[in-house]
């Protein structure tokens, strides 16, 4: 079974309060169209930097949680993000990746060992401290507000197939001015 | 006997003291250093500064890790300086093209230069990634300094300062072999 991912990101949205969302690609128009806000952080340009940049983030603002919604394409470009988060173990620190098999910012080529790779074999070997795989809605729905309470890092694998496609807008992405938005969102946000 | 007058001649005059290096790090109001381990600066300055109170070492798998924790870290007005070789800084370009340039962030590096011979200009190096790495950063528009010597630790703050005052990237190259 998978999940559309516009699906389950309008589940978890239920859940995100005031969280830093870090997104990436394809996840991020899906995200910012679902639930837009100004502590949305929006990671293109440097694929696989997402996990990274919510390191520091979390690092920066320990009294907020941090959500990276990574992609398979990305978190493997960044594979030893994963053992870094885990040395560093930020409590704040919510890591899932949505697992599509393709790179599909960039014609949904498929990526290396789909359907084999255990994304969360990885975090839980890299050290995360819990570490779930989710292929249906239903069962991500029952779970999800309890994992969001828990202490990071945790990272969470869904299993998803695209959904709508997205209304792509690279770039109002890729400029400087959604980053300076950004920050003075995050310097008012107490 | 003539080596040691030599090196007693270079520690007076030449050379480059990575205690000096940390209180410049320290004075430039950096808390956060990403590294990779770099045998140009390990026993001089990364040691050291695992152990430095009032800095926190964040130890990163791949240098371009780095500049995202640093870019983390800038949106929530905390100073990060990621150390480095040289070759990590090259490996990173992207990044620091996207993340520092186009984003518009002030990603602090300090990249070790292996190998460039003391008093030789990195430009003039026999070495070619010590010879280019400078040219990469002109071209990218990123601004770069070297840190040769005792004399040259003033320019880390003024550096790091104007990185942050106009929100754009900067590497310190560290020419000299910090000692201990």
């Amino acid at each position: 079974m998978t999940m559309r991912r516009d699906e389950a990101l309008r589940e978890l949205a239920r859940h995100v309060t005031d969280d830093i969302v870090v997104a990436v690609y394809t996840t991020a128009f899906d995200w910012i169209a679902i639930r837009p806000s100004p502590l949305n952080y929006i990671m293109t340009g440097a694929m696989g930097l997402g996990s990274s940049h919510a390191l520091g983030l979390a690092l920066g603002r320990p009294d907020k949680r941090v959500l990276v919604l990574d992609g398979d394409g990305s978190l493997l470009m960044n594979l030893g993000s994963l053992v870094t988060i885990a040395e560093v173990a930020p409590a704040n620190l919510i890591h899932f990746v949505f697992e599509n098999g393709t790179y599909e910012a960039n014609g949904s080529h498929p990526t290396p060992g789909r359907d084999g790779v255990d994304f969360s074999g990885f975090a839980r070997a890299a050290g995360y401290r819990d570490c779930y795989t989710f292929d249906d809605l239903g069962g991500f729905a029952g779970r999800i507000g309890a994992l969001l309470r828990q202490p990071g890092p945790i990272f969470i694998t869904m299993k998803i197939v695209p959904g709508a496609p997205p209304k792509l807008n690279y770039e109002y992405m890729h400029g400087a001015r959604v980053r300076q938005e950004f920050k003075a969102a995050l310097a008012r946000s107490a | 006997m003539q080596v040691e007058v030599g090196a007693a001649a270079r520690s007076r005059t030449d050379a480059l003291h990575g205690r000096r290096v940390i209180d410049a790090i320290k004075a430039s109001g950096v808390e956060f250093i990403p590294c990779l381990p770099d045998i140009h600066t390990s026993e001089g300055l990364l040691r050291p500064l695992a152990r430095e109170p009032g800095l926190r070492l964040i130890r990163v798998c791949k240098e371009d890790e780095g500049v995202g924790i640093c870019a983390g870290l800038s949106y929530c007005n905390k100073r990060a300086l990621l150390l480095m070789q040289y070759t990590g800084l090259l490996d990173s370009i992207n990044a620091i093209r996207a993340v520092g340039v186009e984003y518009s962030l002030p990603i602090c590096m300090m990249a070790g230069l292996l190998n460039k011979e003391p008093g030789v200009a990195p430009g003039q190096s026999r070495h070619y990634g010590v010879r280019v790495a400078g040219s990469i950063l002109d071209a990218m528009g990123v601004a770069h300094h070297v840190i040769e010597t005792d004399a040259d630790v003033d320019r880390i703050r003024p550096a790091i300062d104007d990185a942050y005052a106009r929100q754009r990237p900067v590497v310190l190259f560290l020419g000299g072999r910090p000692l201990p």
